[in-house]
């Protein structure tokens, strides 16, 4: 690469404007994408990032300002354009044809042709091949797209981008639903398009991230970009800063733990094939994580604990009354709340209002006679939305206009609206801002305060070692270690979590 | 029974919802004034349309359609549907039939056909709750397989005269009015069904069951009970139909009501039920129904063939699944997504 190409960006936006009605998305943004380099794009949500990815992408177009591509004036009108300009957007869950092999998938609607006009699946498979060996991963050209984790999925889609020799590579939040060693792997694999001289645009809410695989970082606020900088000689303060405009209190509130009686207990559930011989406790008072890997069981233990699936043995108590199985309906009586892993598909029912998803847990405490009181309704969910800062315009709103951390918030009201014992929070804080994220970590501390069992299930390391009293660590299906908090490290639960630990 | 999205207390009247109820409430009015407009095109065409003799036959005509429909409103709105409506409706009529004409005293027969329908629409639920299947697939099968069960029960025979005392409650008007007794069974249970619908938790139930299943699992509702619910109403109410039409029309008969699942269907959709489930309103489906049944009558006046009729219900029916979705795409295009 000679030094003038390494000088002028592959692709940078100058003066760039978006507005939608009266909301301004983007004002006057300038970003500057060198091959080589991997360049953060930070922001809380609502700042103006997945605008500006779709700027890139070609899905809005600017209504002042310009593209350059290599230097020059470029109007992407639709995605098409951007695609042949050479940017290649990944989404944090990839949509593939789940029927079709991994090969058919990158070279769907340009597969190779073999003389006669036939699809020569000996070439695409070899060059699918060859495209995985270029990003270091050993995944199989012939296998189908179905059951592929969303990590591999979005490998898939980065080598697709690369057989359509993509030099600007946006991925927007790829790590949210991945797993640390697939993070690590996804890491490797930027590292490698870095080389071939591509530039990545990366998207993350995880500051670590972003300092771990960055050489520069944008910054937008409300829609206007506060700082273009080197990654290096920046600390984690100054980059929250910049994106909240304040300082935050600390990210993971300190706490004095009395943990009381035992409020949960699992004892030796069973799922065959899924988890097997999970026992712990959860006491009131205090909050214990179910830390491990993606696909570890963590999540479905939480749902047969609360009904959703059922187990073939073990038992739950609930302040020592045993629930039936597969009863969410029973659980909930008995003080067991559940707030999802999946927030806009089991958390929430998005076509519906603020005050409706809130009210949903409550429908037979909201009843006057036989009819359900409008006013009761509208004062559970005033008061929750209070209590939580929730930031919306009007209650009736649909939840869909929230932001991610908005409707997080909605989940978690409609959840402590039930008065619950044990409030089970499976990633509490994936995909939503660092602000709001504090307060979710400061709710946490203050719902164990108030004697409720807390049991968090988290990817999120540091937010286990900063939240947990105790670690409860699984690996593929078994409970393999219990670390009180002075003995948690990264190491300590890494090496339970990857089944290293004796 | 439209929903009231505006609340008593403290949000300033400039503050109206515009979400989802206030959306529908717009294509409430629209099936209501296409109700109107249906209404005073056929007066000024059609005499002897507007007078109250023909609309009080038009609304006893419509009285198996409309009832149904109130069962079937539930639920489309929980994201289901029941084709075999016309089937229990016919099986109903063969077994009317056949145990009048084996003796029965019509006391004992009516609630026994009741139960019939009952144990159909357990069947419907049962099929779709336990076993996971597909409420379209299993009802088209139980239409073809009730329908058949009709045949069985009373062949190609027909049977009459049925004790005149029924027979008027099915036919004659509650006194002093021009609404016959079933038109006002249906005023009777669509108020009970409105405010179920749009005042009550197991309404509330419906919505999220139709709009999310899984959250509203996840929220603790019984999803399963509330739809194996569903279905046996439905089939209780398409086998208490069924009573109606074969005293009105005084013939039981096994292909009694054949195809009128469709007619059910385009009035709930037609008045803005989501197919999808998870939106619409009670007020809306009325509208439709009424819209349906005069426009039938219409045709019935000037004398258009029956494939024609058909024609036009199943256009009524596409029309009716078409706009709401061109309506949301034309407002997509013109308010830009959020930010």
């Amino acid at each position: 690469m000679s030094e003038a190409e390494a000088s002028r960006p592959i692709l940078a936006l100058k003066g760039v404007s978006k507005s939608f009605g009266a909301v301004r998305a983007l004002r006057d943004v300038s970003l500057e994408l060198f091959g080589g380099e991997a360049h953060a794009l930070a922001g809380e949500n609502g700042a103006g990032k997945s605008t500006l990815v779709k700027t890139l992408a070609g899905v809005h177009r600017p209504d002042g300002g310009e593209i350059l591509l290599d230097g020059e004036p470029v109007v992407f009108d639709g995605p098409a354009a951007a695609q042949a300009a050479g940017v290649a957007v990944i989404y944090q869950e990839p949509t593939l044809f789940p029927d079709l092999s991994v090969a058919e998938n990158i070279f769907m609607g340009r597969q190779p042709r073999t003389g006669l006009r036939r699809i020569d699946r000996k070439a695409m498979r070899a060059r699918t091949a060859a495209l995985f060996q270029r990003l270091g991963v050993g995944l199989d050209p012939g296998q189908p797209a179905r059951g592929l984790s969303i990590a591999d999925q979005q490998l898939v889609e980065i080598a697709k981008a690369l057989s359509r020799d993509a030099r600007v590579l946006v991925m927007d939040e790829p790590t949210a639903a991945l797993s640390g060693n697939e993070v690590a792997r996804l890491f490797g694999v930027v590292e490698a398009l870095r080389e071939q001289g591509r530039a990545v645009l990366f998207i993350s809410h995880r500051l670590d991230e972003i300092f771990e695989l960055c050489q520069r970082v944008t910054t937008l606020r409300d829609g206007v970009r506060i700082a273009g900088e080197p990654v290096a000689g920046l600390t984690h303060e100054d980059l929250i800063r910049r994106m909240v405009g304040r300082d935050l209190g600390a990210l993971y509130p300190g706490r004095q733990t009395a943990p009381g009686e035992v409020a949960l207990k699992v004892e030796r559930l069973t799922r065959e094939g899924v988890f097997t011989d999970v026992s712990f406790e959860v006491r009131r008072g205090e909050i214990a994580a179910l830390a491990g890997l993606v696909g570890a069981g963590r999540s479905e233990v939480a749902r047969a604990v609360f009904g959703i699936d059922r187990f073939d043995a073990g038992k739950v108590t609930v302040n020592g009354a045993r629930l039936p199985a597969a009863s969410p309906t029973a659980a909930m009586a008995a003080g067991l709340a559940l707030v999802p892993e999946d927030r806009r598909q089991q958390g929430l029912v998005m076509e519906m209002s603020i005050e409706r998803n809130i009210g949903l847990t409550g429908l037979s405490s909201l009843r006057r006679g036989p009819v359900i009181s409008r006013a009761a309704e509208r004062a559970r969910a005033t008061d929750w939305a209070l209590r939580l800062q929730l930031k919306f315009a009007r209650l009736g709103d649909g939840v869909g206009v929230l932001s991610g951390g908005n409707q997080q918030k909605v989940v978690l009201a409609k959840w402590l609206a039930t008065n619950p014992s044990v409030l089970i929070v499976d990633e509490p804080t994936r995909g939503i801002d660092v602000g709001t994220k504090a307060e979710v970590h400061r709710l946490l501390s203050e719902l164990a305060g108030q004697g409720i069992a807390v049991l968090m299930i988290s990817s999120d390391l540091p937010e286990v070692l900063g939240m947990a009293d105790r670690v409860l660590v699984m690996h593929e299906g078994r409970l393999t270690a219990e670390i009180p908090r002075a003995a948690a490290t990264e190491e300590s639960v890494m090496a339970a979590a990857t089944g290293r630990a004796a | 029974m439209a929903p009231d999205p505006i609340p008593a207390a403290p949000v300033p009247a400039s503050a109206v919802n515009r979400g989802g109820a206030g959306r529908f409430l717009r294509w409430d009015v629209l099936v209501t004034a296409l109700l109107i407009a249906v209404f005073l095109g056929g007066a000024s065409t059609s005499t002897g349309f507007a007078s109250v003799d023909n609309l009080s036959f038009a609304l006893g005509d419509l009285g198996e359609i409309a009832l149904i429909a109130l069962a079937m409103t539930l639920l489309v709105v929980a994201a289901e549907v029941d084709l075999s409506v016309a089937s229990v409706l016919g099986l109903s009529s063969a077994l009317v039939g056949a145990l009048w004409d084996a003796g029965m005293a019509i006391e004992t027969i009516i609630p026994l056909v009741v139960v019939v329908g009952m144990v159909c629409g357990l069947v419907n639920g049962l099929l779709v709750t336990r076993l996971g299947l597909p409420s379209l697939a299993v009802t088209i099968g139980t239409l073809a397989l009730y329908r058949g069960l009709a045949y069985v029960v009373l062949g190609d025979r027909a049977v009459a005269q049925f004790p005149p005392g029924y027979v008027s409650l099915a036919v004659d008007n509650v006194p002093g009015t021009p609404i016959p007794y079933p038109v006002a069974l249906f005023a009777l249970l669509a108020v009970v069904t409105g405010v179920v619908l749009h005042a009550t938790g197991a309404g509330r139930a419906l919505f999220a069951i139709g709009a999310q299943e899984e959250a509203a699992f996840f929220a603790g509702i019984r999803v399963k009970r509330v739809k194996l619910v569903l279905f046996v109403l439905s089939g209780t109410v398409a086998a208490f139909a069924g009573v109606i039409y074969t005293l009105r029309y005084g013939s039981a008969r096994a292909d009694n009501g054949l195809g009128i699942e469709l007619a059910v269907i385009a009035a709930v959709l037609l008045g803005g039920v989501d197919f999808d489930g998870g939106k619409g309103t009670l007020g809306g489906v009325i509208a439709g129904v009424l819209l349906i049944g005069l426009l039938r009558n219409l045709l019935m006046l000037n004398d258009v063939a029956t494939e024609i009729q058909s024609i036009v219900t199943g256009l009524l029916l596409i029309v009716s699944v078409l706009t709401p979705r061109l309506a949301a795409l034309v407002r997509r295009r013109r308010r830009a997504p959020a930010v």
